[in-house]
């Protein structure tokens, strides 16, 4: 069953000081807890996350839209896409949607996204 | 040197479970004993039926609405207020030794601190974590981040995959039956019975009493896994209790028209469920349909439940006797509960969910006081609530209750009681259900607002007394209708704060 999570914050920090950070993704260690490394190769990504699971994923990267997508390539279904939209007063909105099958990946991902967007709020605000 | 504080929870175990609440099939000396010798409840309520709010709410002393988790895989944040904090401050010594589940299991990332610290150690870094300073955690399975599982893998690997499986290869909680009925969460376990959670939470109860020094004061939380499914006792126990003798429960109704017929009596959400067609709570197998479920399996997980049951009097009996040979025992007050029950096959449903019953909500609650405090034994009779547990703990270390917590000591004689507030709210995946209920006197009463189940309208009333198997929907009943609107104007009245901002649901469960 496929389900849908969907997270999002308001950061006080320029949209494209933002995107500096989360469009590059060698650097998602740097602010999104749970992920303590990341190896990039092209356009594929293996994270590893804190229990030591390894996760392989294909990305796209767009710097003109300011959005970035993956998908874990192990799992059934699935697509996660970060998108950070000026909001044009110096401010901008992370929106960070999962999509995926099972709807319980939805949630662990979305959860711990939730988590991380509060944390690169703190990052970029500090 | 001040009374010691032994207490002892289960997960997911019914009143009716204990012989000294009546029950005929698990044997349970130890804990008779306890009530023999102390206090027993007989209207115990939880103020959730599902184990994370309800265990938050025992450490907080707070309503689910007030410490915020309002569902499994909500995480109670690590500055929530907890009445470990306040008797350490106090000088006690404290130990969490089982089944925490303040934080969500399901966490590849190991953010979570529970989960986080059981690869790292017993000893949390900064001193204390929710007021413990020392935390050795298990949960149902052979698998996860938990001390037990790192055990397990660690001593004895030939046994992980003796386990049921928890979750499917989709994550959902797997619905694969087992054992000779098919019952669902059933397995044969092999696994010797001295290597099992319950056995290991009671040996590392032990070892960290063994370390402390006679005359300190201490503060143990001893969290039993078990009852809780999946019902994989070690198979080597199985022979005591023969399930085909295990008498069907009183609240299942043997003929389907008859189960039909009492849920439709009830809101919608009830029958819904039985037929297959919503499932509202994430611990509920996602694929299994209540409806198929046979009289056979009923007896088998009953069965089995029992056997765990009796592995846990047994394990506490041995930590009992732990605290004997110390020269501990007049001082120790020893609290026996659970965080709520199990449908265990009433209404033709098994696990739990929004159904505020007596089998979810009526729960064994024993305190045997110290000796030396010299408490009377007694039965009450009136409803008390887990959310009256901190409270307690503080009484009986002779430190003032804090101004946030939302109970009261427990009685220690029967005598006019207050009504008592349980919740339940969910909201995952377009399903949302939201109850409200009130326990007062006999009286329990539940109101659904609105969600995506319900509209608005709906309600249960039951008479506790003259109707302990809640088989007569008294909600839209004329000759009821003003005491309807009394229970529901106090039980609106009485609705504890909420957290703000709301605490957002991160992982299933």
């Amino acid at each position: 069953m496929r389900g849908s999570i969907r997270r999002e914050v308001r950061i006080a920090c320029p949209a494209d000081k933002v995107w500096t950070l989360v469009g590059d993704a060698v650097r998602i260690p740097d602010w999104f807890p749970g992920i303590v490394d990341a190896v990039v190769d092209g356009d594929t990504r293996t994270i590893t996350t804190g229990s030591g699971m390894q996760l392989p994923e294909q990305f796209i990267a767009d710097p003109l839209q300011r959005r970035f997508q993956y998908r874990i390539t192990g799992m059934k279904e699935h697509v996660s896409t970060l998108d950070v939209i000026d909001l044009g007063d110096d401010t901008c909105l992370v929106i960070y949607s999962v999509d995926a099958d099972p709807n319980t990946m939805a949630l662990v991902i979305g959860g711990a996204a939730g988590n991380a967007l509060e944390h690169l709020r703190t990052l970029m605000e500090t | 040197m001040g009374r010691k504080i032994l207490f002892v929870t289960t997960d997911q175990q019914r009143y009716d479970t204990l012989g000294c609440n009546g029950g005929t099939v698990a044997r349970t000396p130890v804990v008779d004993a306890l009530a023999a010798a102390g206090i027993r409840y007989e209207r115990a309520v939880p103020q959730s039926v599902v184990c994370m709010p309800s265990r938050s709410t025992i450490l907080t002393g707070q309503h689910p609405s007030t410490h915020g988790v309002w569902m499994n895989g909500v995480p109670l944040p690590a500055s929530a207020p907890s009445v470990a904090d306040v008797l350490h401050d106090a000088g006690y010594r404290t130990a969490l030794i089982g089944k925490a589940h303040f934080e969500p299991f399901l966490d590849p990332f190991l953010r979570f601190p529970e989960n986080a610290l059981a690869r790292s150690g017993v000893t949390p870094p900064g001193g204390t974590h929710r007021g413990f300073e020392y935390l050795e955690m298990a949960t149902h399975t052979s698998v996860g981040p938990m001390h037990y599982a790192q055990w397990l893998m660690k001593e004895h690997p030939e046994t992980v995959g003796m386990f049921y499986n928890v979750l499917d290869n989709a994550l959902q909680v797997n619905a694969d039956g087992g054992g000779e009925s098919g019952a669902p969460q059933v397995k044969v376990n092999e696994i010797p019975r001295e290597w099992y959670h319950t056995d290991w939470v009671a040996d590392r109860t032990i070892a960290w009493l063994d370390s402390l020094d006679t005359d300190v004061d201490w503060f143990c939380w001893m969290s039993f896994p078990d009852p809780h499914h999946p019902w994989d006792p070690p198979q080597s126990e199985m022979g005591r209790i023969d399930w085909r003798d295990v008498p069907l429960p009183a609240g299942y109704p043997e003929r389907a028209d008859e189960r039909e017929s009492l849920l439709d009596d009830k809101p919608r959400h009830w029958r819904m469920w039985y037929d297959g067609e919503l499932v509202s709570n994430y611990e509920a197998p996602a694929h299994w349909v209540p409806a198929t479920m046979t009289a056979e399996q009923v007896r088998e997980v009953n069965a089995r439940n029992a056997v765990e049951c009796e592995l846990i009097d047994e394990a506490l009996g041995r930590v009992l006797g732990a605290i004997e040979s110390r020269g501990w025992t007049g001082d120790t007050d020893v609290i026996f509960t659970t965080d709520h029950g199990e449908l265990q096959g009433d209404f033709g449903l098994l696990f739990k969910g929004p159904y505020h019953v007596d089998a979810l909500m009526r729960l064994p609650l024993i305190w045997r006081p110290a000796p030396s405090a010299t408490v009377t034994p007694s039965v009450v009779s009136q409803p008390v609530g887990l959310v009256d547990l901190a409270p307690t703990f503080c009484a009986i270390a002779g430190v003032a209750a804090t101004d946030w917590m939302q109970g009261d000591a427990l009685p220690v004689t029967t005598g006019a009681g207050d009504a008592v507030l349980t919740e339940w709210d969910s909201e995952l995946f377009g399903v949302d259900v939201h109850v409200r209920t009130i326990t007062r006197d006999q009286w329990v009463l539940s109101a659904y607002t609105r969600g995506t189940v319900h509209d608005g309208s709906e309600g249960e009333l039951y008479d506790l007394s003259l109707d302990p198997l809640q088989r007569k929907n008294l909600w839209s009943d004329p000759a009821r209708a003003a005491l309807r609107d009394d229970l529901l104007a106090e039980l609106w009245d009485k609705q504890p704060p909420p957290r703000v901002p709301r605490l957002q649901l991160e992982a299933p469960v």
